[in-house]
This record gives C-alpha cells, sequence and structure tokens, in this order.
C-alpha cells in the first residue's frame, strides 16, 4: 500500500510543481471551448440544437482529461530514458503495484486538470443544467482518466523512443478524441462513422459528461458507466500485464 | 551467496554474454573488470532481474531471479552505472522514495538519509530539486540512495565514474565498512584497476562475453608474468579499444531512420 502511494503521491508533486506547464496546457482546450464555441455557435444554433458553448464544454473537459491521462501513462518513456524507470523495476514491491500507483497518480493529475478546465469553462459562459449531478461529472472524469491512463501504460510499457510517443499521439490519442463526438452530436452521422464513435471508449466518457453537466445523453447513463468500468478494468489488466513484461 | 552456471544472453545475432560460469561466497567483495562492451552491465542486468538470460541459471541467495524475482529483489541493492534518479523530486523525496519502496521503517529512514547526506556532502542541499544538481552530486545521491536500505547483496555498476577522489574514497570506505560489519557481499565492476586492487577480495575479468581469468589480484598478476594488476588486465585482454556495441534503443532508432525514408 505504501509503494502504492508513494508512487502515487510522486506523479500529483510531479504536476503541482510543474506551474508553467500547467498554464501552458490550458491553451489547446481554451481554443476548443472559445473559437469553437463562439464560432461555430450561430450554425449549432440555426440547426435547433441550442448553445453550442453548452454542448462542446463537456467534450473539452473529456479532450482535457484523455491527453492529460494518456500522456501520463506514455511519459513511461522518459522515465524510462532518464532512468528511474530501473530504481522502480528493480524494487522488491510487486510491478503490479508500481503500475497501480502510478496509473492512479496519472488518473488524478488528469482529473485534476479536468476540474481546472471545468472552472475555466464556468468562466467562459457553461452553467451546468443541474448542480446535484456535478458529482457525477466528476465520477464520469476520474473513470475517462483511469480508462487512458491505463491505456497510456500499456502502450509507454513498449515504447522505446520519442519517434514512437509522436506515433501514438497522432494515430491513436487523436482518433480517439475526434472519434468521440466531443465536438459534434453521435446520431445521424453515416454508418461507417457511426460504428467507429461507438468503438472509442470516450465516446461513452463524453456521453457520460453531458449526462451529468447539461442532461443529455445519447446512450443512458447506465449504458456509459457500466461501459467505462468494464474498459478500465480490461485495460487495467492490460496494462499492468505489459508492464509487468518490460525489460531494460 | 551469488551461483551463475553457463549463463549465455543473446540479443538477436549478438552475443553479449557467452556461457560463463561462477560463484561469489556470502561476504565476499567481488570484482567484476572487463573492457566497453565486454559483457558486464548485462550479467548485472540478468543477476537483478531486470533481462531473462537466454539459457543457464543463476542464483542469488538461493533464488532464481528469473522465476522467484519479487524475492530475489528483496536480497540485494545496487547502484546503476547511468542515471537512474528522478530529477523533479528533491534529493530527499528520492531518498525517501527509495526508502519506501523497500520498506525501510520510517524512523529509520530519516536517520540514514541524514546519516547518508551528510556522508556525502549533500545535506545542504536536500530540498533541491535533482534536476539541478550538477553531475558529481548527482552520482553522490546515487550512490547515498543505494546505502540507504541494508541488502544482503551489493552490486555497484561503475559507481565511481565521474566522481572526485574524496566521494570515491568515502565510498569505498563505506563499501569495506559494510562488508566486514554486515557481512554484505559486494559485486562491483570499476575501469579503474588501483581501486578494484585495493578493495576486491577476488576479481574475474570478462572479455567478449567470456571470462577469461579469475582469482585474486595476486594471482592474476603471477599468470599473466605482470607488475600490476592494470597490466595482469591489458596482458589479458589485449590493448585494442573496443567499441560498445548498439543497445537495443539505438538500434530501434535507426530502424525508425530507415523507415523514415
Amino acid at each position: 500500500m505504501q509503494a502504492i502511494f508513494i508512487l502515487w503521491l510522486r506523479e500529483v508533486k510531479k504536476y503541482t510543481r510543474s506551474r508553467a506547464q500547467i498554464v501552458a496546457s490550458l491553451g489547446q482546450p481554451l481554443l476548443y471551448l472559445l473559437v469553437l464555441g463562439f464560432g461555430l455557435g450561430p450554425v449549432f444554433q440555426k440547426a435547433g440544437y441550442g448553445s453550442y458553448l453548452q454542448f462542446v464544454a463537456p467534450g473539452v473537459i473529456g479532450m482535457t482529461v484523455l491527453f492529460t491521462s494518456a500522456f501520463s501513462g506514455i511519459a513511461l518513456l522518459f522515465d524510462r530514458q532518464f532512468g528511474f524507470l530501473k530504481e522502480t523495476l528493480v524494487a522488491p514491491v510487486p510491478r503490479i503495484r508500481i503500475m497501480i500507483g502510478r496509473t492512479l497518480g496519472g488518473a488524478t493529475v488528469a482529473t485534476l486538470q479536468g476540474t481546472l478546465i471545468f472552472v475555466v469553462c464556468m468562466i467562459a459562459g457553461f452553467r451546468p443544467t443541474r448542480l446535484a449531478l456535478v458529482p457525477l461529472g466528476f465520477l464520469f472524469m476520474a473513470l475517462i482518466a483511469i480508462v487512458f491512463a491505463a491505456l497510456g501504460t500499456a502502450i509507454g510499457s513498449g515504447l522505446q523512443d520519442m519517434q514512437g510517443m509522436q506515433l501514438i499521439m497522432n494515430f491513436l490519442v487523436l482518433p480517439i478524441f475526434f472519434l468521440s463526438g466531443a465536438l459534434y452530436r453521435l446520431d445521424n452521422l453515416p454508418r461507417v462513422l457511426s460504428v467507429f464513435t461507438r468503438l472509442d471508449p470516450l465516446s461513452y466518457g463524453v456521453d457520460g459528461l453531458r449526462g451529468a453537466l447539461i442532461g443529455t445523453s445519447q446512450f443512458g447513463m447506465a449504458t456509459n458507466l457500466a461501459a467505462l468500468a468494464c474498459i478500465a478494468v480490461a485495460l487495467l489488466v492490460f496494462g499492468a500485464w505489459r508492464f509487468s513484461k518490460i525489460e531494460i | 551467496m551469488i551461483q551463475v552456471q553457463n549463463l549465455v544472453k543473446k540479443f538477436g545475432d549478438f552475443t553479449a554474454v557467452n556461457d560463463i560460469s561462477f560463484a561469489v561466497p556470502k561476504g565476499e567483495i567481488f570484482a567484476f573488470l572487463g573492457p566497453n562492451g565486454a559483457g558486464k552491465t548485462t550479467t548485472i542486468k540478468m543477476l537483478t532481474t531486470l533481462l531473462p538470460p537466454t539459457s543457464g541459471s543463476l542464483e542469488l541467495n538461493g533464488l532464481d531471479p528469473t522465476r522467484q524475482a519479487n524475492q530475489v529483489r528483496q536480497q540485494f541493492g545496487i547502484v546503476f552505472q547511468d542515471p537512474s534518479l528522478d530529477g523533479d523530486l528533491t534529493a530527499a523525496e528520492n531518498l525517501q522514495l527509495h526508502g519506501v519502496l523497500y520498506s525501510v521503517p520510517r524512523k529509520l529512514r530519516h536517520e540514514r538519509a541524514e546519516m547518508l547526506l551528510k556522508l556525502f556532502e549533500l545535506w545542504d542541499r536536500k530540498d533541491t530539486l535533482v534536476k539541478k544538481f550538477s553531475g558529481g552530486m548527482k552520482r553522490r545521491l546515487e550512490i547515498a540512495r543505494g546505502f540507504l536500505h541494508t541488502p544482503r547483496i551489493l552490486f555497484l555498476d561503475e559507481p565511481t565514474l565521474g566522481l572526485d577522489p574524496q566521494s570515491r574514497n568515502q565510498l569505498w570506505a563505506h563499501v569495506k565498512r559494510l562488508n566486514e560489519s554486515e557481512q554484505v557481499t559486494v559485486f562491483l565492476t570499476t575501469h579503474y584497476m588501483e581501486e578494484a586492487d585495493r578493495v576486491a577480495h577476488r576479481i574475474a575479468v570478462i572479455d567478449h562475453g567470456k571470462i577469461v581469468a579469475i582469482g585474486t589480484s595476486e594471482e592474476l598478476r603471477q599468470r599473466t608474468n605482470t607488475e600490476s594488476l592494470e597490466d595482469a588486465f591489458l596482458a589479458l585482454t589485449g590493448t585494442t579499444i573496443r567499441d560498445e556495441t548498439a543497445s537495443s534503443s539505438d538500434q530501434l532508432r535507426q530502424m525508425a531512420q530507415m523507415w523514415r525514408r
């Protein structure tokens, strides 16, 4: 338990210490929120769907959590390159605990970052429809964070260099974001696209966030919760297995 | 304490460690010497559960690193050849993290950390982030960390690389102290022959993945008819300079470059 805690604490400490990075990481979500929020707003309104800012804010929160958590997992690569990974791998602690500590730490950081964006959204004019459901929104943030921190760890366990990381970011993380319905509604899509969006774990996360924050859900909240929980468990197991196979 | 029999490690076509056997009894200081790329670090990685061997058998305190990895990890401590600190944590935090991973009780952890930071003259910088440290300070911290818990076997992979003579002296004095008072078995590699001569009870010389000689410093000198250990080493391994073979990540980088073209 102590080992899990200290590795979790390490991730959180590193996050709170990198203030410049926190500010920098606000840039991208802000662009999506403000430029898309106000730019696409009139079109969305005309189509009869209401305020686009209200619609896109949960998507931008989901995106932030996705990027932060996936990156924290993939950052395993940095620990490998700077050598710290060796220190944890020779320690007399079962590797599963090391993986859990790191992953939970990464997920916590992603949830904190998501909360920060939530506050930014509120400042930009976003209003949750029912305050009582906001805690449910945080539950979804945490679930998204665990899913993608575990996925990141699974991938990071095999990464050897920076090029590999670029590849993952461009061909996995970005598609997950664009196919999730963070930016557009998932109904009335072309058939092929619709299949892909349903295979994307983030779709259920973003839909869950919308259900909790603006009261509209497409898949139903029970489906969202069940899907995310199952994927989280599966990816944690997969990530732990991949992590246990690391060779230096 | 350490038993190695017919150990082989291949990376693709390249044989890094080629059928070596040796044993280190409890309480011995054993030096593993060899030119760059001879297979020293690969052997240590296999002994410390970081790499599985291709074939052959390994035993640490009667335990098999390939099958009883966790129990084996409880037996040893290691100072790596290359850096393994977390630059975003302070010196004290790096030590505490290590102490927790090795389940050193809290009180002892703090006492030892203080003693070691003072011994290696890092106490007044204990709350500085490690990334702000100079190369020598990082190295000293790395060594201090290796001594935070008392293992049965201590692996030191070129521990004195980049250390000033003062710290080197402290290091070897501390190693000898641990060896004498707590019967810690020490397995070390170094490029400084006079260090091996001074601290090691027995020395193995490895070259091209094979052990070419093993014995006390005196035995090695007698065998090669030389005056000093350095001369004996040169007589055993020749005077050509070796290139270190590319590590797996270098190879991968090359592949990625080819692929992009």
